[in-house]
């Protein structure tokens, strides 16, 4: 059997999708199903004294709930200070307040239209600076939510006695997932039993959200995720709310219920990438060596907890960037303000620390003059370094190679030495940025996750792949397939992906994290491995074929599936309470150079070009690894260059595709992706490594370097809008820096 | 109001209210929900159908203005066991990931094929700016378009 494994072989979802057959939430329907619609507070903070109806509207056939009906009013995630829906206060603009359902969707708008909540609005807190200032106290009395140290060495005494010393404030703004296909859940209940199918990343985390709330036992509850138009970690915790709210309108009304956002109230109301600040000073010799990395990084976590301590936490373990520094300390708070809760979004945190890292290097080769590639090409992490928490780099860093291959497809070494090409009215540059993504849960979060896998051998020389890892548009489903099938010896086409629901997949652990493929990918190895050496040890106890022992193990259930848990690689060490240790089993590597071509009139930035290098360990499936790669920079690009979220007042004043930004085709760069690979010992298929995310983490700091190039415009708050450049250019010229 | 259209080649009777966009006619009237809605004013593209040949957000077609005319969705390209060479280069090429975008890729693929030739990066760059995508990078689409563009093409010279 040739092995399928890093062969490009026909994306198994592709004819579903492709011919529109694929059913996603918003084509599924049950009889008597209800639509539902939420109630949500139009002001950032307040006292909630009630919800009225208008006693003129016939209130026949529509069903409405308020927090008075929620068994448990608790989204459980890490903490518990989330309700289902507002109650006594709200603490953002958008909150769920109350939900209605009825059959028709011209009848449910109105109703919607006749409740109003009645709020007495308190003073609010809506930026990092309000929350740090703490005048309000609405998270303890200093808004902190969460906060964390790294130390390596002498820490920030490190600073003393450098030759150059460098400090630079960098800025993020919000990030909108918008994912093509909004939010959505159908649910039902058959007697007491919860069920609910819709678009999501994590089957388990829904089933816990439900088991809260209604107090119900593993088994009562049934979440199955219908085909899944786009993530991006915007599907990780906010379907919990979603489900939640579908399945009380479907217990009040006794109807099915579906619930699926329009693109305004998915902007408005979900979650968005931490907006950030961080303040990094650095100290090195004088020829460009790094000695000492200090940052006090800040993130706004927004209204509730929700995942920001997990966001935070790989915020500031990816802080240093790929580099090496002696000594190191990273400070690092949350803060919470009443906006709605910020959360995963593809990087997880790690976006907005190495935007602020790759920024402060570009700061530390303009104070030394140096080229910024050669400075980063003498401190980049190599094998056998340490980084900030002491973790010991023992395999696997590609980060010198991907910087190799990046800047030689490039040219960038002749472009960037021949200087910025004006010609007319528009400026010509190049720039880089490395950068690393740790692959895997944070620290300990493998060996507490505990993710299970099963595979099934079926009659008819079939197998079939059970987990909650979804496939939300990466490919899952065909690369789960390729790995079993290679470890099976099977033909790709005799293995099934069964569909993820609670009822019939183990809990993988929830996907994100860059972790399906490495970690995941590697219990179905392990599975698959297991299963073929069982049906080896029946051909050859029974003296029969192959075929013949894996019919007979199919018929026998007692041996026809293998169930494994992941086994964290030994001597991994991290201690959660010094923050030290290894962070991650492995980390993935990149580099990337953008050409930017600026208009000196307008100042509109476009990206002509871009090459990025990635080592993923071993590209299971190149095709769909470097689709990742591709997808995940336009991302970048689009954060870097026209997605920005505007606000007043705690509401956003841009929650539509008109005016919200995301890349077209015209605004995207032909890509050059080159695949490095260093295999990964654990990784499955050879040495696969995690890649979901890491191409969120170079775009940003690539371009704003090439628009430096193009124009000497130094930039170091994200989006690089054509105003943010003209007021730059106007600083400039005043001989100031920039504002 | 009834009203008569051809959808994917078949004539449909549909009875309609007057504020039905042609896309909760196609999706609800029709069953026909290959044809997706991402942001329902005419931004994403998602809800891309030819109509009499053109390329329309059908989330902006008032259904009553489509009497007598000629729809084409997704579901008219070719059936998942009979993938056009449109569908299946789009798929091998990596243009598809979520797929939520792809039925409106394909539409509006389509019809710049439909004008025959091989087109360039450019051209299929400006045919499809009305169709977000949010997953691939739009390059893998480039792709895909311009391989089945290049397999018509081969398909038309065996065939004259």
């Amino acid at each position: 059997m040739a092995p399928v494994v890093g062969q490009a072989v026909p994306r198994v979802d592709g004819p579903a999708k492709a011919s529109g057959s694929a059913r996603y939430v918003d084509d599924l329907t049950r009889p008597g199903m209800l639509f539902g619609a939420t109630l949500r507070s139009p002001v950032p903070r307040g006292r909630l004294l009630g919800v009225d109806r208008d006693p003129s509207f016939d209130w026949s056939g529509v069903t409405v709930v308020t927090a008075a009906d929620v068994p448990v009013n608790v989204v459980a995630t890490i903490e518990r200070d989330q309700p289902v829906l507002a109650a006594g206060e709200v603490r953002h603009v958008a909150e769920p307040i109350a939900l209605v359902a009825c059959e028709d969707r011209l009848r449910l708008e109105r109703a919607l239209a006749h409740l109003t909540p009645r709020i007495e609005p308190l003073p609010a807190v809506l930026t990092i600076g309000e929350a740090l200032e703490a005048r309000t106290a609405i998270h303890g009395a200093d808004n902190v939510m969460k906060r964390y140290a790294i130390t390596k060495g002498r820490g920030r005494d490190g600073l003393t006695g450098c030759e150059v010393v460098v400090t630079g404030r960098y800025e993020t703004g919000a990030q909108e997932h918008v994912y093509i296909e909004p939010q959505g859940m159908l649910a039902w209940w058959e007697g007491d039993d919860a069920h609910v199918v819709g678009s999501l990343q994590c089957p388990y985390y829904v089933q816990k959200g439900i088991k809260t709330v209604f107090g119900l036992a593993d088994d009562g509850v049934d979440v199955t995720q219908a085909t899944t138009g786009g993530g991006f970690g915007g599907k990780e915790e906010y379907p919990t709310v979603v489900a939640l709210h579908a399945l009380l309108l479907a217990r009040k009304s006794g109807r099915p219920v579906k619930l699926v956002y329009g693109r305004k109230e998915d902007v408005e109301a979900t979650t968005k990438r931490h907006p950030s600040v961080v303040e990094i000073t650095t100290g090195c010799d004088r020829d460009g060596t790094f000695r000492a990395f200090a940052a006090r990084v800040v993130f706004d976590g927004g209204a509730y907890v929700t995942l920001t301590p997990v966001v935070l936490s790989r915020g500031a373990l990816h802080a240093t960037g790929p580099y090496r520094w002696d000594d190191v300390s990273v400070e690092a708070l949350a803060v919470a303000t009443n906006t709605p809760p910020n959360g995963a979004f593809r990087g997880f945190g790690a976006p907005q620390t190495q935007w602020a890292v790759e920024r402060h290097v570009d700061r530390i080769a303009r104070t030394l003059d140096l080229d910024p590639l050669d400075l980063r090409l003498r401190n980049l992490l190599r094998s056998g370094d340490t980084t900030a928490t002491g973790q010991l780099l023992a395999e696997s860093v590609g980060a010198q190679r991907c910087a190799d291959e990046a800047t030689w497809a490039s040219g960038y070494r002749n472009r960037r030495g021949a200087g910025p090409v004006v010609a007319g009215r528009t400026a010509r540059g190049v720039g880089v940025a490395c950068f690393w993504h740790g692959a895997g849960f944070t620290g300990s979060g493998e060996r507490y996750l505990k993710g299970r896998v099963a595979v099934d051998l079926l009659p008819g020389g079939q197998a079939r792949i059970r987990t909650a890892s979804t496939d939300i548009g990466q490919g899952t489903e065909t690369v789960f397939r390729q790995i079993a099938a290679d470890a099976l010896g099977v033909p790709m086409a005799s293995v099934d992906f069964a569909i993820p629901s609670t009822r019939v997949v183990p809990d993988s652990g929830p996907t994100v994290a860059s972790r399906t493929v490495m970690v995941v990918g590697s219990i179905v190895e392990a599975a698959a491995r297991e299963l073929a050496e069982r049906v080896g040890r029946e051909a050859e106890r029974s003296g029969s074929t192959r075929a013949e022992a894996h019919e007979r193990l199919a018929g026998t259930p007692a041996l026809a599936t293998c169930e494994k848990q992941y086994e964290p690689p030994p001597g991994l060490a991290w201690d959660d309470a010094t923050y030290t240790g290894d962070a991650y089993p492995v980390f993935g590597w990149g580099c990337d150079v953008a050409e930017v071509e600026v208009d000196l009139d307008t100042f509109e930035t476009k990206v002509t070009g871009f090459w990025t290098a990635v080592d993923v360990g071993r590209a299971i499936h190149p095709v769909l690894c470097a689709g990742q790669v591709e997808g995940g920079t336009l991302q970048a690009i689009g954060w870097a260059l026209t997605e920005k979220l505007v606000t007043r007042g705690g509401k956003v004043l841009n929650p539509r595709m008109t005016d919200y930004i995301v890349p077209t085709s015209l605004d995207a760069p032909p890509f050059t992706t080159l695949l490095v690979e260093e295999p990964y010992s654990r990784g499955p298929g050879g040495g696969a490594k995690g890649v979901g995310e890491l191409p969120m983490d170079g775009g940003a700091p690539a371009i704003a370097a090439a628009v430096e190039h193009a124009t000497s415009l130094v930039l170091d708050r994200l989006p690089l809008l054509p105003e943010d450049l003209f007021e730059a250019s106007g600083a400039a010229r005043s001989g100031g820096g920039p504002a | 109001m009834r009203i008569v259209l051809t959808v994917n080649g078949a004539v449909r009777e549909v009875d309609v209210a007057p504020v039905a966009r042609l896309l909760d006619v196609i999706r609800e009237t029709l069953g026909l929900t290959g044809t997706k809605e991402g942001c329902g004013e005419g931004e994403c593209g998602a809800c891309t159908v030819l109509l009499d040949g053109t390329p329309v957000n059908s989330c902006l077609v008032a259904a009553a203005q489509c009497a007598g005319r000629s729809v084409v969705t997704v579901e008219g390209l070719g059936s998942a066991e009979r993938l056009s060479a449109l569908q299946e280069e789009l798929v091998s090429h990596g243009g598809a990931q979520c797929g939520i975008c792809t039925p409106g890729v394909l539409v509006s693929a389509a019809a710049l094929l439909s004008r025959g030739g091989v087109p360039t990066d450019a051209e299929v760059r400006e045919a499809l700016a009305g169709n977000i995508c949010r997953c691939t990078g739009y390059q893998k689409i480039v792709d895909g378009v311009r391989a089945a563009a290049v397999r018509n093409a081969a398909a038309a010279r065996g065939a004259s």
